[in-house]
């Protein structure tokens, strides 16, 4: 173990950190803030909210997108809802609950300090974006409506109807687009980060690819913030948008920021079951169906008959008969590994028998087609555009798919990696879901980093830069990074084999999906690392980019972002081999309990992992970081 | 059970930058299933293209949910296409039929240059946005989100308005290029909620005045709303020109006193 993974968690009992934090940090005056450049990569929620507070504290800030607009981030397709521990139910929830009940939705492998502050700050945010005008859902008095989500027992869930991460994003873009329009913040918009660059052992600022004219240009900075997303397009079939990649946080690895936990990946329960070959992405129906949705599968595997004509007693309510406390409100993956067991067992719904039913009928029965509409309209109304059924009448039909990450670069307490003056935010980030995230806490995290915990937390490195002076652009150590990104892009062009980067991608996440997906045995993942190389290999030699460098080239784009996921994909593999126990997405089929649910193994894997990179991406380097809690016992996780 | 469409023949506008002129290329789809979306409909031909050495077809895109607002196609002359309500992503192949001819083209609109084929440049929306489009409210300091408690009816209309996807179909399929209901959604939604009120006349006339400066004006043909794929109502046009009119009276009468 060569690295030092200093948490930088401060003193003091858990509730107290954060305010102990704030009061000792070191600050940078205002008339001093302008003297600082910060570049904020990513303009999702994490990065939108990030640049917009910075610029409003009085920092320069440079914000760079690969989308045409900010307003476009993968953000803004979240459905269901954020969470906040604002108890206007009035149902018993407070902030410590709402901490409890992340760690233990991450199976207890995230760091108490940082969950805990995550939970305090969750008021703050739901108060910010009202200010904005955020139109969340509101009841016939005016106040604000919630509703609940999976692996909580109170109703937290803030939403605007179908749209949650549309609105939040909206919020933040308009605030973001405050700056841009005052000049607070310099928007760079087709804009690709292509490679991070460090210089003196800290973060001097990144190199970038323009989408529209494939120039090369150095960007310097005091700071570098990397709010970029998550990495689950690694799987080719996903819930994300299509142009969700892991390059910036894997150009940022192989800078010297270490990777944490990459095996800890979300596999949503309710997506529409893949129904064709050449399909490119998965749709996710939001878990809030999951409140008035039930799930089952008929009990008989030979069931022809249409759903509606299985009788009840026929019928295997699965989420309800194994967990009987939560029901169709159990964690995701809880959620996920019982679908994918109807299937294997032959039991699968539709066509291809590649799903479970998510069924309405009850709940337009006691509420009425109008509630049932008000409550999730526009969602039923996608369902039918992709799949031609009407939910309504039909049940739906769903199966779990690739979502979220929660592994992602590692970072301390004040969210820097291991590289100095190098921040990570929002998804790009590990620190807080441990090995599962719960339902609308992404939303909460993103807006956290960027409203509240980096806007703090930056002016404790920049304090100690005043009046230094930074390397600028011109700086040879730019230079050489600008030759390498355009040497790479010039490679991928010249290869001229015979495959598209799609057709590598889509061959690279059955490999992922079949051996590091739901479900991972040693077996599966040692084959898993012997085929990536070779298919990497491959790809290096029959790669086809058709058109040129020096205009828009999606092709081209694609197969930079399809060369990281190769790497990553290793990454990931090897993760997942070196825990030898299940917990939370995690699933190791050689590690359960006698009642097939995930076993964990405390004494031995209680920790981070933070890979470091060697060069050779089969070969990382692992570091650990322990985690200790203090307030928590450390229980099985039961949802019976 | 999925069905296949047969012998579909696309032309598609295919424009290698801005300064090129621009010109259709006829390509054929022999085989497709109806459960194919439009855009992977699209995705097959590229494949195909690549393999014979040829550059892809560039369009924007996304989610593939009808949520970004990245996708902008012209389909047979129609923004987004024939399902009405639809985005272009989430139109799948069981609305067209065997032997169809369908024509591709980017938005057409003098706001909105073509990067490359099927891709334009909608920066003009950001201009707008950042002249006004937003509520002061910095980071901290907030009050309780349950103080000020909004009816919900206001909070119904702020959000039909606020559904905006920003896509562009609006200006696409006017005859004048206006970008009167995109600006007039996000004018209703800040200025329809108790927090847009401090700002209300100012907002209003900022992103009014830099519309016009990039977009042709509204004379009410009513296009943008049948193309709009959030269905949001022109109503939001006549919100956004009365407080515009107030906003000349008020905002003088404040300088004034200032
Ligand atoms: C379908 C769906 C529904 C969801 N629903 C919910 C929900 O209801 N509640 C909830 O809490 N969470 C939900 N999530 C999760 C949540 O939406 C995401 O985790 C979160 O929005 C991520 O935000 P972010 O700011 O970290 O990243 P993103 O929104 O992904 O933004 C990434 C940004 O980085 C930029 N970027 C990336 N790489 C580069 C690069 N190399 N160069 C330049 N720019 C780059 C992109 O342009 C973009 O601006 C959902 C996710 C999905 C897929
Ligand atoms: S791709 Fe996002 S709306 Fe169509």
């Amino acid at each position: 173990m060569s690295m030092v993974l200093d948490s930088k968690i401060p003193h003091g009992p858990l509730a107290d950190k954060w305010d102990e934090f704030k009061a000792h940090e070191k600050l940078v005056n205002p008339a001093n803030k302008r003297k600082f450049k910060v570049i904020v990569v990513g303009t999702g929620l994490a990065g939108a909210s990030a640049a917009a507070t910075l610029a409003e504290l009085g920092y320069q800030v440079d914000a760079f997108t690969f989308h045409d607009s900010p307003r476009r981030a993968h953000s803004i397709a979240a459905q269901g809802g954020i969470n906040a521990a604002k108890n206007y139910k009035g149902d018993g929830d407070s902030v410590f609950r709402l901490f409890y009940d992340t760690i233990k939705g991450g199976d207890f492998r995230a760091r108490e300090a940082n969950v805990h502050r995550l939970a305090q700050v969750s008021v703050n945010i739901i108060d910010q974006m009202v200010a904005q005008g955020v139109p969340f859902a509101r009841e016939y008095g005016g106040m604000l409506d919630n509703r609940s989500f999976g692996g909580a027992q109170v109703s937290r869930t803030f939403y605007a109807r179908g749209q949650t991460g549309q609105q939040l994003l909206l919020g933040a873009y308009q605030q973001l687009a405050r700056q841009v329009g005052t000049g607070g913040v310099r928007l760079f918009n087709r804009m690709e980060l292509v490679d991070v660059v460090v210089i003196d052992g800290r973060a001097a600022g990144i190199v970038c690819r323009d989408l529209v004219t494939g120039e090369i240009s150095s960007h310097a900075a005091h700071a570098v913030v990397l709010a970029t997303g998550g990495y689950g397009n690694a799987f080719f079939l996903s819930t994300n948008a299509m142009q969700c990649n892991v390059t910036a946080a894997w150009r940022a690895h192989r800078k010297g920021a270490a990777f944490a936990n990459p095996c800890y990946t979300q596999i949503h329960p309710t997506c529409i079951p893949q129904a064709d070959d050449f399909q490119s992405k998965l749709t996710l129906m939001s878990e809030s169906l999951r409140n008035d949705g039930r799930v089952w599968v008929p009990a008989n595997p030979d069931e022809t008959r249409s759903p509606d004509q299985v009788p009840e007693a026929e019928r295997d309510y699965i989420l309800e008969r194994l967990y009987p406390s939560f029901g169709n409100l159990a964690p995701r993956d809880i959620a996920s590994r019982a679908a994918k067991r109807s299937v294997d067992s032959g039991r699968g719904v539709g066509p291809l028998k590649n799903g479970v039913y998510l069924d309405f009928a009850d709940a337009i029965s006691r509420l009425g087609k109008e509630t049932v509409k008000e409550r999730y309209g526009n969602l039923f109304d996608m369902y039918e555009r992709i799949t031609g059924e009407d939910p309504y009448t039909v049940p739906m039909r769903i199966y779990p798919a690739s979502h979220y990450t929660m592994g992602g670069l590692w970072v301390d307490y004040e969210l820097m990696t291991t590289v100095p003056g190098l921040y990570a935010a929002g998804e790009a980030n590990f620190s807080d879901h441990g090995a599962n995230r719960l339902g609308a806490s992404a939303l909460m995290q993103g807006l956290a980093d960027g409203y509240f915990v980096l806007p703090n937390t930056i002016s404790n490195y920049l304090a100690g830069w005043l009046n230094k002076p930074i390397p600028g652009a011109d700086h040879e150590g730019f230079k050489v990074a600008e030759r390498e990104a355009a040497d790479r892009f010039r490679q991928y062009l010249a290869i001229g084999g015979t495959r598209s980067p799609d057709w590598f991608h889509r061959e690279l996440g059955k490999i992922i999906w079949d051996y590091c997906g739901m479900e991972r045995t040693e077996q599966g993942l040692e084959k898993a690392l012997s085929e990536l190389p070779a298919l990497h290999a491959e790809f290096k030699k029959d790669l086809r980019v058709t058109g040129t460098g020096d205009s828009l080239n999606q092709t081209l784009e694609k197969a930079g972002r399809v060369d990281d996921f190769f790497e990553l994909g290793m990454l990931m593999c090897k993760d997942a081999l070196e825990r030898r126990e299940s917990c939370g997405g995690h699933f190791r089929a050689e590690y359960q309990d006698d009642e097939g649910e995930a076993q964990r193994d405390d004494d031995n894997f209680a920790h981070v992992t933070a890979w470091e990179w060697s060069g050779n991406p089969m070969a990382p380097v692992e570091n650990r970081e322990p985690l200790e809690y203090e307030v928590v016992q450390l229980q099985k996780r039961s949802y019976k | 059970m999925s069905k296949h469409l047969t012998n579909i023949t696309l032309k598609v506008w295919r424009q290698a930058g801005p300064a090129d002129a621009g010109h259709f290329e006829t390509y054929t789809v022999p085989e497709i299933s109806d459960e194919a979306s439009f855009l992977e409909m699209l995705d097959i031909l590229n494949e195909r293209l690549i393999s014979d050495g040829k550059e892809a077809v560039v369009f924007d895109h996304d989610c593939r949910e009808g949520i970004c607002g990245t996708c902008s196609l012209m389909i047979d002359g129609q923004a987004h296409g024939p399902q009405r309500g639809t985005a272009t992503c989430q139109l799948h192949m069981r609305k067209f039929q065997s032997g169809d001819t369908i024509t591709i083209e980017p938005w057409r609109a003098s706001a909105f240059p073509i990067i490359k084929d099927l891709m334009v440049d909608r920066s003009a929306f950001d201009r707008i946005v950042e002249a006004g489009g937003f509520i002061t409210a910095e980071t901290g300091g907030a009050p309780d989100a349950n103080l000020i408690p909004i009816p919900k009816p206001v909070a119904d209309a702020a959000m039909d308005a606020a559904e905006c996807i920003g896509c562009g179909a609006c200006v696409a399929a006017c005859p004048n290029g206006a970008a009167n209901l995109f600006t007039g959604a996000k004018v209703a939604h800040l200025n329809l909620l108790p927090q847009g009120q401090a700002e209300r006349f100012g907002r209003v006339e900022a992103m009014v005045e830099t519309m016009d400066s990039y977009f042709g004006s509204c004379t009410n043909h009513g296009e943008c709303e049948a193309a709009c794929p959030k269905s949001i109502s022109i109503d939001v046009i006549a919100v956004m020109n009365q407080d515009y009119r107030k906003s000349k009276f008020k905002n003088r009468k404040a300088l004034a006193r200032s």
